[in-house]
């Protein structure tokens, strides 16, 4: 039961008040302060596979029936009239707009980041969306298409998004991105590694791609995706989760939308339980994204429900919980109309990005 | 340490989400339901059936007598003998397939009315309640042309007719388990619905009248404990169902002794709700909420007598607390509410009686913060935690939302405090050691035993007691014993 045993973890890490997360959470602090962190934790000097083995397989497990089951459950929540409302505009301030193809162009990239900025330009009252994602190369455009506006631009690197390749090139992409001023990197881990019981493969690699988010006094913030897809079984995604939080991620999330399946409603609530009990641990709060195919906005009601009932009220802002997603803003908009005006636009009213 | 995961002051506050009551149609008042026709009593007397959740009237309802109870009787022998006997099994089955497709197409008026009578959330009444009364059907309906494969011989026989009286924690759900298997297996039904909860079997006689079941296979006589009496001891009845109380169950073994009324018995509980160290905990917390808050505790089966290994107890508690901090109690009606009403005022006083013997034999007291509505009858979701095998909350079965938390050190241990109780109805285990499951399972004497889940509920699967729980099995191809005679002819 380590994840839960306070001992001498509460003191090496932040105070755990149980009150709202301190911004900006987990990303000031330094190297061998995470480290110290990791070995409190697990209880070993050494870090290697062996001790992260012992560890995160003394996790507890999660019953797969009954995650499902909680999932299911939360899902017939009714959110309706001002709750609603609430929900749909707090879906667009955590929205991560993301393009993520192959034919990608600075002209798409500046399109995606006017919409994030003013996703209803009719209407002053709407938020803008959380940042926008993109690839390496299109950090540039969005960078400054987004200067001055609030809206964060995220870059997925490390070889996105298989992550097969060596850790050298992984870096350089990373340092590349932060280089051309992206506020957060969105990592993907090696599940290769990962499967095979190179725990240690994987922390390592996490904890270099952080250096790199922090090199030359920078500051991005670094979001660690686990593609929980791949990793198949969710006592895999609970260590997986374990394993990044104690690498450093500010944020952990689910998928890099290019496998299916991508976010789920019971893998997110297995990694909402995961920051719920690492922040009582270690006083540490870390944000959760979930990513790829979340397209309505009842699926994404669905799962400001279940950060309400699991991690708590706190994790309910864009500074610990976010959505990756590209079509999920148009559904939103259209029904943030109908709830104001009680018609339903159709698609024509909406841009197409 | 704190793992607030409360939802109080949280920024997404649930607004209000009625289910409309406008779904259904409550006559003011109802008559008994006796060969295909709804007739006021003998003696026109009636009594009130109210919603818990805010005290409203919502019916009168006729009060059967002995008279009336015999004119169902001798109804019910009519059918019997002349009309549902003879008829072939697969004739049968088809009535059956109908009532169940009845069920699921006006499910929405059932859960609804089901939630107005009961208290009940409409959460539970729509996803768990009517869904699961259907599916009985369903499979029963399956049973009725294969009986003499059943493996009660090769040529089974129906008791007769058959007496069920039924309590009023899920109404229509335990008519549904009491008539579908006594119609799949030939025999003719008077049902007695509890007195507190008599609208769905109402519902329901209008829904047999819709699929034209011939008069008189199904009767339903409404009443209190006389009613019941004069059913369970009329001479011409042959076989007793009843769900209840220890002590009405215990009276009515009493009273058909040296009869030749055969009878299922289905009582209280206390079950142990057992998790280990090595349990998927967040899924325990669960399971351990369904486990005793599932319809305000007032569930027969319900895991309220919590054991935790003393490993991890202290967390346990911890985490249970602060999910209990998101439960949601209140109007029953509303589609986000997790705990409704307790269904009577009688009820609630014996639940208060209990806690507050809890309390005073120096258990500590426990319930998260809620706002409990003004009218209709309440109790706040209650942990107590220094709970001792002596003290009344770990020996009486409470039926209603009361946890008792007790630890233990080993399985063996765990095994003794879980068996150490007169009832025997339902456990349930947590822990990802599959062996210990088994294990467990093997040594407790308890007729259901859930493994790293609890209250669920199968049509497929038999449930049943073991010691003063009561006997026979319901549900499962276990569950057409009670309502068969094993043929003999070879």
């Amino acid at each position: 039961m380590s994840t839960t045993t306070p001992t001498s973890v509460a003191e090496t890490g932040r105070a755990g008040t149980g009150t709202a997360p301190a911004t900006p959470g987990a990303a000031d602090r330094s190297a061998s302060e995470i480290a110290d962190l990791a070995r409190s934790v697990t209880g070993s000097a050494s870090l290697d596979d062996t001790a992260w083995r012992r560890y995160l397989h003394g996790l507890p497990g999660v019953d797969k029936v009954g995650a499902d089951g909680r999932a299911a459950a939360l899902s017939t929540r009714s959110i309706k009239t001002t709750s609603k409302a609430w929900a749909l505009d707090t879906i667009i301030r955590m929205v991560d707009l993301t393009t993520l193809e192959g034919a990608d162009t600075p002209g798409k990239v500046r399109a995606l980041a006017a919409k994030a900025v003013r996703p209803e330009p009719a209407d002053p009252t709407c938020p803008s969306a959380a940042a926008v994602c993109v690839y390496n190369d299109l950090v540039p455009v969005a960078v400054e298409a987004l200067a001055g506006t609030g809206v964060k631009v995220a870059a997925v690197s490390t070889a996105f998004p298989s992550g097969r390749a060596s850790r050298a090139v992984r870096l350089a992409d990373t340092r590349d991105a932060v280089e051309a001023g992206a506020d957060e990197i969105d990592m993907v881990i090696d599940r290769g590694a990962f499967l095979s019981g190179r725990y240690s493969q994987v922390y390592e690699d996490i904890v270099a791609v952080r250096e790199e988010c922090r090199a030359n006094g920078r500051h991005a913030h670094l979001k660690v995706i686990l593609e929980t897809g791949e990793l198949a079984t969710y006592d895999n995604v609970r260590r997986a989760s374990w394993l990044a939080m104690l690498a450093g991620a500010d944020f952990i999330k689910t998928s890099t939308g290019k496998i299916s399946p991508a976010a789920t409603l019971p893998v997110t609530i297995v990694m909402l339980e995961a920051v719920r009990d690492f922040r009582a641990l270690t006083g540490v709060p870390i944000g959760v994204k979930p990513a790829g195919g979340i397209r309505t906005s009842k699926d994404a009601i669905k799962y400001l429900v279940a950060v309400n009932e699991t991690a708590g009220a706190d994790w309910l802002d864009p500074d610990w919980f976010r959505f990756g997603a590209s079509s999920l803003l148009n559904d939103v908009l259209m029904q943030r109309n109908k709830l104001a005006t009680g018609t339903y636009w159709g698609p024509d009213y909406v841009t197409v990005d | 340490m704190t793992t607030t995961a409360s939802t109080a002051g949280s920024p997404f506050e649930y607004a209000p989400a009625p289910e409309s009551r406008s779904v259904v149609d409550i006559a003011s008042s109802y008559g008994l339901f006796v060969d295909g026709e709804f007739t006021p009593a003998s003696d026109s007397g009636s009594f009130k059936t109210v919603n818990p959740a805010t005290e409203e009237v919502l019916a009168e309802v006729a009060e059967a007598t002995e008279e009336d109870v015999d004119r169902a009787v001798r109804a019910a022998r009519r059918a019997q003998e002349k009309v549902w006997g003879p008829m072939p099994g697969r004739e049968r089955a088809k009535y059956l397939f109908r009532i169940a497709r009845l069920l699921a197409e006006r499910s929405r008026e059932f859960a609804v009315l089901e939630t107005l009578d009961n208290g009940k959330p409409i959460r539970e009444s729509r996803d768990v309640d009517v869904p699961t009364a259907a599916a009985h059907f369903f499979y029963y309906a399956g049973w009725a042309d294969k009986l003499e494969h059943a493996g009660y011989g090769p040529d089974p026989r129906p008791h007769g007719v058959a007496a069920q009286v039924i309590p009023w924690n899920f109404p229509l759900l335990m008519l549904a388990w009491k008539i579908a298997p006594a119609l799949a297996t030939g025999n003719t039904v008077v049902l007695k619905p509890a007195e507190t909860t008599p609208l769905t079997a109402l519902l329901f006689a209008d829904l047999l009248r819709q699929a034209e079941l011939p008069p008189g296979v199904v009767n339903i006589v409404t009443g209190a404990r006389a009613t019941g009496s004069a059913l369970v001891n009329h001479p011409d009845v042959d076989k007793i169902a009843f769900t209840g109380s220890t002590a009405v169950g215990k009276r009515i073994a009493k009273e058909i002794a040296g009869t030749r009324k055969h009878a299922t018995l289905e009582l209280g509980g206390k079950a142990a709700n057992i998790v280990f160290d090595d349990a998927p905990v967040d899924q325990a917390i669960e399971g351990i909420v369904n486990g005793i808050f599932f319809n305000q505790g007032q569930v027969c089966c319900a895991g309220s007598r919590l054991l935790v290994q003393e490993t991890i107890a202290e967390e346990l508690v911890e985490r249970l607390k602060a999910r209990l901090g998101t439960l949601r109690v209140g109007d029953p009606m509303d589609k986000n509410t997790d705990v409704g009403a307790i269904n009577s005022p009688q009820q609630l006083a014996r639940i208060t009686e209990l806690a507050d013997a809890g309390t005073a034999e120096g258990a500590t007291r426990w319930s998260p913060d809620c706002e409990l509505p003004s009218s209709g009858y309440w109790f706040a979701p209650t942990l107590f935690t220094g709970v001792s095998a002596a003290h009344r909350i770990a020996r009486e079965e409470i039926f209603g939302p009361v946890l008792s938390v007790l630890t233990f050190r080993t399985p063996a241990e765990a095994v003794a405090k879980a068996n150490n109780i007169p009832y025997g109805l339902s456990a349930g285990i947590w822990t990802e050691k599959g062996s210990r499951i088994l294990w467990m399972a093997d040594q407790l004497r308890a007729g259901v035993v859930w493994s790293n889940t609890f209250n669920r509920f199968d049509p497929t699967s038999p449930f049943g007691g073991y010691k003063e729980s009561g006997y026979g099995r319901e549900g499962g191809r276990h569950g057409l014993a009670p309502y068969l005679i094993e043929g003999s002819t070879y």
